[in-house]
């Protein structure tokens, strides 16, 4: 017995050596480097590297740049997460249901999630083009005014958010769909029997019944209000004047355009003090609220 | 009976309609880039029913920009991943899954951490890493940091897990080791697993951009997404016919992929996702 048991703790750990290498050398390592890195101060030619406390912090508390993306961040979250949710159970209670033509229209709805970000940004910048941009073509029609859409800092962002709304509501759909398909079909017909409307049904058994699926679907969410920055540099490049940069890509940006990698790694500990906030909250909610409130 | 008035009543119309609107709305972006792909340029801002088609955009993309080694990357970049990615994640999925040893529930809840902490936040100090390495601008250089997933250890654990110990017995008492257990009984009963997960990766890092475009700087290199940023930037002075002509290149092989496969692509999102 004891024996055996010895063998597996060497087989064990003997099949988790390989994958353990790569994750320590590009996960775990790349983590803590980052985060002595932020008690140092960038060095130059002439100036060597030193440790500086931390500085490196204070100057991104005065840091009006940061605060301005930290904000806009905040904004890219709460505009794409409850639209791109409730457009995706939308979309699975339709494509679930008895709609016509159902095959093209699931078809249409997850067709942005197999395409790059890159490449439909390319044709979303057409969208927002003045003049003879589809938006403005289309706007005249009504009358309005042609609108530089991407150069007005008071509209860029929400031109962010509606390309990340129509790229990420079809992927959650998916979830929805997929959990939907797990609901008996004899509660709805009992639902109707009992004379309910197909908004109390939905709002009082579908929903609810569908909270493990949304709370999943608003993890992934969250993380990919911080993950998904690649529209930006097609669309933007965060401006005009970084009104619609997002925190990622300002690391990116202040790493190999400005290459100051001791501010970059500061402001990456920012990204991975929020990502560890979600993990918490996720730790934390999970069990409790999941089911029936 | 109940479903008779839900099927042809007033509203159940108007869903309809409003379920196709959007559809329309979520394939226009696709649309466009078909119109003005495949018309010649002056068209690309006209819609004109009657306009007439041409391939010619297509043929100047593809002469502006080195497209075909940027596909050539692309596919060995997917490739080196996928098979990285299945020896890494099976034999580490089969540790949690069937051995007992200390820390391994440690061990477990720090791979499920990679899940939050993914290679893209990592940018900064993975490029240092890739250049003590020598790697910068190499294919090995983009592929390393995703080759061991902990999405896909995850996945293959819990299918792993699902596998009857019985079937594992009986292959231990024909004298089969360790590894050709995990090959001859584990490896082919996850098989849909396998399918699932690799058409993912495969969508995921035929996208991927932010650190394909960090760690590469020549043609060589280069995957298709970072290509397509530098060839559609407005410094290149390519007008849109082309960029869109060129988008839809980038884009053909997967596209057309999913078209073929649409039931196994949703399925295996489906599947990746409900764990």
């Amino acid at each position: 017995m004891n024996r055996r048991l010895s063998k597996s703790h060497i087989y064990g750990w003997l099949l988790l050596m390989p994958a353990a290498i790569f994750l320590i050398a590009f996960t775990y390592y790349p983590t803590v480097a980052t985060l002595a890195k932020s008690f140092f101060s960038q060095g130059t030619a002439i100036k060597p590297s030193e440790f500086v406390g931390l500085e490196n912090f204070e100057s991104l508390l005065e840091d009006d740049i940061f605060w301005k993306i930290a904000w806009n961040n905040v904004v890219y979250a709460v505009g794409t997460i409850p639209i791109s949710i409730a457009l995706a159970i939308l979309m699975a209670v339709w494509v679930n249901g008895r709609l016509p033509l159902k095959s093209i229209v699931r078809m249409s709805y997850f067709t942005p999630t197999i395409l790059p970000m890159i490449a439909v940004a390319n044709i979303w910048l057409f969208f927002y083009t003045p003049d003879i941009g589809l938006i403005d073509q289309v706007s005249r029609n009504f009358g309005f005014a042609s609108h530089n859409w991407l150069g007005d800092p008071d509209t860029v962002l929400g031109c962010i958010i509606a390309i990340t709304i129509w790229k990420e509501a079809g992927f959650f759909m998916i979830f929805y769909l997929a959990a939907l398909q797990t609901l008996p079909p004899e509660l709805e017909e009992a639902a109707y029997l009992e004379g309910a409307s197909r908004w109390y049904y939905f709002r009082r058994v579908m929903f609810p019944l569908l909270m493990p699926t949304t709370l999943f679907v608003l993890i992934n969410a969250v993380i990919n209000s911080f993950k998904l920055v690649d529209q930006l540099f097609i669309l933007t490049k965060g401006g005009p004047d970084n009104a619609s940069s997002l925190l990622l890509y300002y690391i990116y940006e202040v790493a190999f355009s400005f290459l100051d990698q001791a501010y970059a790694s500061t402001l990456t500990v920012v990204l991975l003090a929020v990502l560890a906030l979600i993990a918490i909250g996720q730790f934390v909610f999970l069990d409790k609220r999941v089911h029936y409130r | 009976m109940s479903g008779m008035n839900r099927n042809t009543g007033l509203s159940f119309h108007l869903e309809t309609a409003a379920a196709w609107l959007l559809a329309f709305l979520w394939m226009l972006p696709l649309i466009y880039a078909f119109w003005s792909a495949f018309h010649p340029p002056e068209y690309a801002t006209k819609f004109d029913l009657f306009a007439p088609l041409s391939l010619e955009n297509f043929r100047v993309a593809w002469d502006q920009a080195p497209f075909a080694r940027y596909f050539l990357n692309t596919f060995m970049l997917v490739t080196v991943i996928l098979i990285a990615q299945f020896i890494l994640c099976t034999l580490a999925a089969y540790s949690f899954a069937r051995f007992d040893f200390p820390g391994k529930s440690i061990a477990f809840a720090l791979v499920l951490l990679q899940l939050m902490i993914m290679p893209e936040v990592l940018i900064v100090e993975n490029y240092v890493t890739m250049s003590k390495l020598n790697l910068v601008d190499t294919i090995t250089g983009v592929g390393l940091p995703y080759m061991a997933s902990a999405f896909g250890i995850f996945l293959l654990r819990q299918t792993f897990k699902t596998i009857p110990k019985e079937l594992e017995d009986a292959a231990r008492v024909e004298g089969c080791s360790t590894l050709q257990t995990l090959w001859k009984v584990y490896v082919p009963l996850a098989r849909s697993t396998y399918v699932a997960y690799g058409l993912v990766s495969v969508s995921y890092h035929w996208n991927n951009f932010l650190w394909p475009l960090v760690i590469t700087n020549s043609v060589n290199t280069r995957p298709l997404t970072v290509g397509l940023a530098i060839f559609g930037a407005p410094e290149s002075g390519v007008d849109w016919s082309v960029i869109t002509a060129g988008t839809l290149l980038a884009v053909a092989p997967l596209l057309v992929a999913f078209l073929l496969f649409q039931r196994q692509f949703v399925q295996s999102f489906m599947h990746a996702g409900i764990k």
